[in-house]
């Protein structure tokens, strides 16, 4: 159904929609789409609708759908729009409907830039040809990003395919007045873990709340694990299946897991993370491994003031080198092949302007180019910066780099399974991925 | 001639208005081809078509990109399911609960509604409305209401029994030792009301004088209703059984707006969806689910069809 999107009226075949604008009373050609009821043109003035005066058209696809993010993304754009003289058509799509049809969108007619994510759906899709490189851009606003940044950006072949626009860390988060007054410190390795676990335990409360019900969350505590014990590239070539799963390495997370498995909510199948997030407000769970957007869940402004936030515990010889911090960002279609237009919005988006303006409308996210104005940041915000800029290695959690069948029809069930009955099979593990990664 | 053709023609005449109703013009040809031509197209391109293609593609491996891409793959995909994917015999298990909690409970309980209502009852249609209710709500409406029902701490039923709050409370979604039976229940909720509508109609269309002859045979109200009644409503009957083996082969979105269908709540119907739509996308493993769903469904379709043609015959 490569068509499927356009027949909702979101997107259009740029090309048609112009025929069809002309046929219906001869518009000019650029811009003016007022035709869907998603499409927020970006015009630098109402006055502006031919080519020739007002400069060139980028069209960016968006499944930024949520209120908060989507008017952050129009401020960038309209400050883009301002500053160049060219005009943004930003198609919006619900988030869900947008990630579950990219394929479609991506081979039928999509628009020049979209919003995606780093990881290996991006590295997929650069290597299928359905992406257009950007180093062009990153040569100019490169050096805004570190290290992680730019290897998160970096296709199979080398070259550049995403301009990061913010993250948000995973880690656990905990009350800092409850901890205080229970006498709990943070852990640092994953033995403090198990003796502070312990300790909850036994004063009554239970010591990590958990939720997976929906069936992603356990993915972070495994991610954790993982890259604690073997490493950032190891979860790197397993999500990629280049290793194998049926291995003492793999089987060594699940038992390091399960150590802690009997202080996790036993409930968790049938909760939802909001309602995790709950006990940790509640004080009736002493700590939640999570991303940061767990704070939007809180609303009142005393218990939001007093969540704080460790790094996971450190394993082995690992340490705490690598963080998990999904980013999102901006893709080329194949559409922008050759357009100097979308490159140059690309290297709009990639300096501390542009993220800044982002981040003063959508401030549970964190603004990734170096020199952001980073005052605005709340306490809890900083400590999440500072975790990702202190880190060697940036992970972008197990469903966006691994294969999403992998993450999706593998890991759910076998993750469920294993808070359920505490075993997991490998060996399955192991001939289930081959078998989804060799249908790709 | 013209003499003797007069009366040759006359019969002509005759004969060709004594087959008129059978003679079409060719306006009414270009009707009946157009009338047949375009349902069968949309037959052919709605349902066949999809189909065979479901059929070829369980053979194949496709990353669902470009056409090029499909390559053809045996059985590997029926036996990755059948060997290696952990929800598929779950699954299995499940709809055979789901078909036999459905035939044994919650048609039963349609029909007992049916013939409650059947009654000239005061409010009989307001009861009827209200069953046939849960039959007309969306799905999500249908997620919120059991969602109040089944919560942990905030539901109906924890609170009434006095465990919410506890560690008592039962996690009727996340147990996967009763949340089957929390959702049967809920389709239950949902399927006798459906199952009542049909025996309301059914019960409608059997003739009074039956009852009045078995009343006047000195039968009781319970022996009209199974000796007399229901052997009368045999179409209604083979319908309804029809309609219960057919809802619990494509059972699907109770349990898919619980938990996505995973952690005790595997259905083929769920896999299906959850292999070929949105992210976990896997079109081979996807049409093999789906091709060996269709051939289960074939059994029940294919007996009602045969009993249904069958008798006109």
């Amino acid at each position: 159904m490569p068509d499927r999107l356009s027949t909702s009226g979101l997107v259009a075949n740029s090309l048609s929609r112009r025929s069809l604008l002309g046929v219906a009373g001869g518009v000019a050609l650029a811009g003016l789409a007022g035709c869907t009821g998603t499409t927020t043109p970006a015009a630098p003035s109402a006055g502006s609708g031919s080519a020739a005066a007002g400069g060139q058209t980028v069209t960016v696809g968006s499944g930024s759908s949520d209120d908060v993010p989507k008017r952050a993304y129009q401020a960038v754009y309209d400050a883009y729009a301002k500053k160049s003289g060219n005009i943004v058509k930003v198609n919006t799509v619900p988030h869900n409907d947008f990630q579950n049809n990219i394929n479609s969108y991506l081979q039928g007619s999509p628009d020049m830039a979209f919003t995606w994510f780093a990881g290996y759906r991006m590295r997929y899709y650069a290597a299928k040809g359905l992406a257009t490189p950007m180093d062009e851009a990153w040569a100019t606003v490169g050096s805004n990003f570190g290290e992680g940044l730019a290897k998160a950006a970096t296709g199979d072949d080398g070259k550049k395919y995403l301009m990061p626009m913010y993250n948000y860390p995973w880690g656990y988060f905990y009350r800092k007045s409850f901890w205080a007054a229970k006498g709990y410190t943070v852990p640092v390795t994953f033995d403090d873990l198990k003796t502070l676990c312990a300790k909850m335990k036994s004063d009554g409360i239970i010591p990590i709340a958990f939720a997976d019900k929906d069936g992603w969350p356990a993915m972070g505590t495994f991610d954790y694990i993982n890259m604690r014990l073997n490493g950032y590239q190891f979860h790197v070539d397993l999500c990629a299946h280049k290793e194998s799963w049926d291995q003492p390495k793999v089987k060594a997370i699940f038992d390091n897991w399960k150590s802690v498995l009997e202080f996790q909510d036993p409930n968790a199948l049938g909760a939802t993370w909001q309602e995790a997030a709950q006990m940790l407000g509640q004080k009736k769970a002493g700590m939640y491994l999570l991303g940061s957007f767990v704070t939007q869940q809180f609303t009142d402004k005393a218990v939001l003031d007093d969540i704080d936030f460790f790094p996971f515990p450190s394993m082995a010889v690992e340490g705490q080198d690598a963080v998990e911090a999904p980013i999102d960002g901006l893709m080329l279609s194949s559409k922008a092949a050759g357009n100097a237009t979308a490159i140059d919005l690309m290297k709009f988006l990639g300096t501390p302007e542009a993220q800044d303006i982002y981040f003063s409308i959508d401030s549970s996210n964190l603004p990734v180019a170096k020199g952001s104005d980073l005052s605005k940041l709340s306490p809890l915000n900083k400590k999440c910066a500072d975790t990702i800029a202190g880190a060697k290695f940036i992970s972008q959690f197990f469903d966006r780099d691994a294969l999403p069948a992998m993450a999706n029809n593998v890991m759910i069930p076998a993750l469920q399974n294993f808070i359920k009955t505490g075993t997991v099979d490998t060996a399955n593990l192991e001939a289930q991925a081959k078998a989804l990664y060799a249908s790709q | 001639m013209t003499t003797t053709t007069a009366p040759a023609a006359r019969a002509n005449r005759r004969a060709r208005s004594g087959t008129g109703s059978r003679q079409l013009t060719g306006g009414d040809k270009a009707t009946l081809a157009v009338m047949v031509a375009v349902p069968t197209l949309i037959q052919l391109l709605l349902v066949w078509l999809p189909m065979v293609l479901s059929i070829v593609l369980s053979f194949m491996k496709w990353n669902a990109l470009k056409l090029s891409d499909v390559k053809p793959v045996g059985m590997s995909n029926y036996a990755f399911v059948v060997q290696d994917y952990p929800p598929f015999w779950p699954a299995v298990a499940h709809n055979v609960i789901w078909l036999l909690f459905l035939a044994c409970v919650a048609t039963p309980i349609g029909l007992l509604l049916a013939v409650l209502l059947d009654q000239q009852i005061k409010g009989t249609r307001i009861y009827q409305s209200v069953f046939f209710v849960p039959v007309m709500l969306s799905l999500p409406l249908v997620g919120i209401i059991w969602q109040l029902m089944y919560a942990r701490n905030e539901g109906f039923i924890n609170n009434v029994l006095g465990t919410a709050n506890t560690a008592g409370a039962i996690d009727w979604f996340g147990d996967s030792q009763i949340n089957l039976w929390a959702a049967l229940i809920a389709a239950t909720w949902r399927h006798a009301g459906y199952i009542m509508v049909l025996y309301l109609a059914g019960l409608k269309g059997v003739d009074p004088s039956l009852r009045e002859a078995a009343a006047v045979d000195g039968a009781s109200p319970v022996q009209t209703f199974f000796r007399v009644v229901f052997p009368a409503m045999k179409p209604i009957n083979i319908v309804v059984v029809v309609i219960t083996v057919i809802e619990a082969l494509r059972a699907f979105d109770i349990v898919y707006i619980i938990n996505r269908g995973t952690n005790g709540l595997e259905l083929i119907g769920a896999l299906v969806v959850q292999n070929l739509v949105g992210e976990g996308q896997v079109i081979g493993i996807g049409s093999a689910l789906a091709v060996m769903l269709l051939l289960v469904a074939l059994v029940p379709i294919t007996i009602y069809l045969t009993r249904t043609f069958g008798a006109e015959d």
